[in-house]
């Protein structure tokens, strides 16, 4: 009953963000924008309105807005913090099913060139596979992108309450054909 | 049309996202086309809110700073709705944890006042019309003493009981109060909504009190309310903006506030007995108050703002201005004894039997509470024909922190 309430509604979500994850992607792709000289990196990315999904244990994961600043694609291969051990880059797609579905991103999160990505709940997410630690709502998470020129971007993400962003990541397997395989 | 618009870095702008949202969801499974449909609503707006273009006629877009020495909602002129939610601090709340409530509610503040979704806002479109969205924090004993012990005024605590009170637990007291004001119910909604979520793993919810005023736009900004009763309310306010009222609410040499900046807010709901006030004929009404219906103007006078003259009779030698009368038990002798009212009329379901329940949230700023407020409501309590028609109900008290710079938080100088 309740799942079958839920998944409409992170459809709709996944769907929507997805679409202007689309658009702003448009004509890239991972492969073709690998490097951003690493003088510029420093500055290369910044984060605005981050935030972490408050939990006690088990999954969660990040949000914000990421931002290039520079004329060049810049991609992030992975990410990490001291709130989980085991980080991933996640986007919500399509599956063959029609349901909506988050798996890793393969590549790394691209931002375009003077461009942004939004992490959202039910589209692109920083995912935490295992909190070490509870994430209480006001705490201070610290955060470190990892570019694949090799440099870093850290930024701190504040925990919030939040019941919804509630997709538990299905670990790489064969989707199971339930909706709420994506929840 | 059919051209999608580019900017000079070749990226594709809205109209063919538009186009893109509608060719994924044409591409989606059967079953889904309902909810495709209510998709690509929702994506037409789901990039970040911009701020709301004025509209003529439109008072939407209008904002108060949320930055500055003083909290905004004090000076503010009065907004047609009003709600005061009180808190209670959870069982072993930390100072650091203190911190962090209300540091993830003031960048709340910070962002719904000035229009923008506030940080995991899930209704962010709800958020682009401040409407003079205001939100003000005061401390109650509770959070003062998880935080700084002795560091609170001394007249942080309820007040002296008064033989009028009729007091129920339902709307007294509180550990942090918040009181979001806006012309907007809506907006005040909202951000009621939005701060509660921040506020859950830390608080319980205490009482609320919602109110409201006449709607924005129905009288010139700035007049004196009018009460349930039909009354002018507040004439005596000093006038946001002059000298008088700096002092009156924020303090000076002889009454300090608590701290810079800050002041007090004590917040008394009155319920008013309109069916007892029905059996009053107007010139009983006038008389209870020693001020004219029509337009507020004392009994003595011909414009609201006219002094008494107390020292008049009438014809048969008695005091135009009886000595029962609202106007001449609340005001002092000493002048140093004023406040000032911020108040709400609120209009409750009736209860069984009743065909009102109705009132005032009585929201009164002043320096210091002991040497304003109390002896205002002792004569009150003494001696005021109002009494007859007026019950308070609910008794609360607030120290009301400065204002915060960006980066800080209400109440961030408590912590250093």
């Amino acid at each position: 009953m309740t799942r079958k309430l839920i998944y409409p509604v992170l459809s709709v979500l996944a769907a929507a963000s997805l679409a202007l994850t689309g658009c702003g992607q448009s004509g890239t792709s991972p492969a073709s924008s690998p490097s951003v000289a690493a003088s510029q990196s420093t500055a290369a990315l910044t984060v605005s309105d981050p935030w972490v999904k408050a939990a006690e244990s088990g999954m969660s994961a990040a949000f914000g807005t990421i931002r290039n600043t520079t004329d060049q694609d810049v991609t992030i291969v992975s990410a990490s913090t001291p709130a989980s051990p085991m980080v991933e880059l996640h986007e919500t797609v399509m599956g063959a099913n029609g349901t909506m579905q988050m798996q890793p991103k393969k590549g790394g999160f691209v931002i375009p060139a003077k461009g942004e990505l939004k992490l959202e709940p039910g589209a692109n997410h920083i995912m935490l596979m295992g909190l070490s630690k509870p994430v209480k709502a006001g705490d201070e998470i610290t955060f470190d992108l990892k570019l694949s020129d090799g440099s870093t971007v850290s930024f701190t993400a504040q925990g919030k309450d939040f019941t919804g962003a509630n997709e538990n990541y299905s670990g790489g397997q064969t989707p199971a054909p339930s909706p709420s395989s994506s929840k | 049309m059919d051209t999608p618009a580019q900017d000079a870095t070749g990226q594709v702008s809205a109209g063919d996202g538009l186009r893109r949202r509608h060719l994924l969801f044409g591409g989606a499974a059967a079953g889904l086309g309902a909810i495709a449909a209510a998709g690509a609503q929702i994506a037409g707006t789901a990039s970040p809110p911009a701020a709301p273009a004025p509209v003529e006629g439109s008072n939407g877009a209008g904002t108060v700073p949320f930055y500055g020495d003083r909290q905004a909602g004090i000076s503010t002129a009065a907004q047609a709705h009003g709600v005061f939610v009180a808190l209670d601090l959870r069982p072993g709340s930390t100072p650091e944890r203190v911190r962090a409530l209300l540091k993830l509610l003031s960048d709340d503040a910070a962002n719904l006042t000035q229009g923008k979704a506030a940080l995991a806002d899930t209704e962010a479109e709800l958020a682009l019309r401040p409407a003079r969205l205001t939100v003000t924090f005061g401390f109650g004993p509770g959070l003062m003493k998880v935080i700084g012990p002795g560091r609170g005024p001394a007249w942080l605590k309820p007040l002296p009981a008064f033989s009028i009170d009729r007091l129920v637990p339902e709307f007294g007291g509180g550990d942090l109060l918040l009181q979001i004001c806006a012309d907007d119910p809506l907006t005040v909604a909202h951000a009621q909504r939005m701060l509660l979520k921040d506020s859950r793993s830390f608080t319980t919810l205490r009482w609320v009190q919602s109110g409201f005023r006449r709607a924005y736009g129905t009288e010139q900004s700035g007049t004196t309310m009018r009460n349930l009763f039909g009354q002018v309310d507040g004439t005596a306010n000093p006038s946001p903006g002059t000298e008088a009222f700096d002092k009156v609410v924020f303090g000076d040499d002889r009454i300090p506030a608590w701290t810079p900046h800050g002041t007090s807010l004590v917040i008394r709901r009155i319920s008013m007995n309109l069916d007892k006030w029905d059996e009053l004929d107007r010139s009983g009404r006038e008389e209870s108050v020693g001020r004219k219906l029509s337009n507020g103007a004392p009994l003595t006078g011909t414009a609201e703002h006219d002094e008494p003259d107390f020292t008049a009779v009438n014809p048969v030698g008695f005091p135009v201005i009886a000595d029962f009368a609202h106007l001449r038990r609340a005001r002092p002798e000493d002048q140093s004894q004023r406040i000032f009212r911020r108040g709400f009329n609120y209009d409750a379901a009736p209860g069984a039997g009743s065909v009102s329940d109705s009132g005032l949230i009585f929201a009164s700023y002043q320096a210091d509470v002991d040497r304003q407020f109390v002896p205002i409501q002792r004569r009150l309590d003494e001696l005021d024909l109002l009494n007859q028609w007026t019950t308070p109900v609910g008794s609360a008290v607030f120290a009301v922190p400065p204002g915060c710079r960006p980066g800080g938080f209400i109440g961030d100088h408590l912590f250093t």
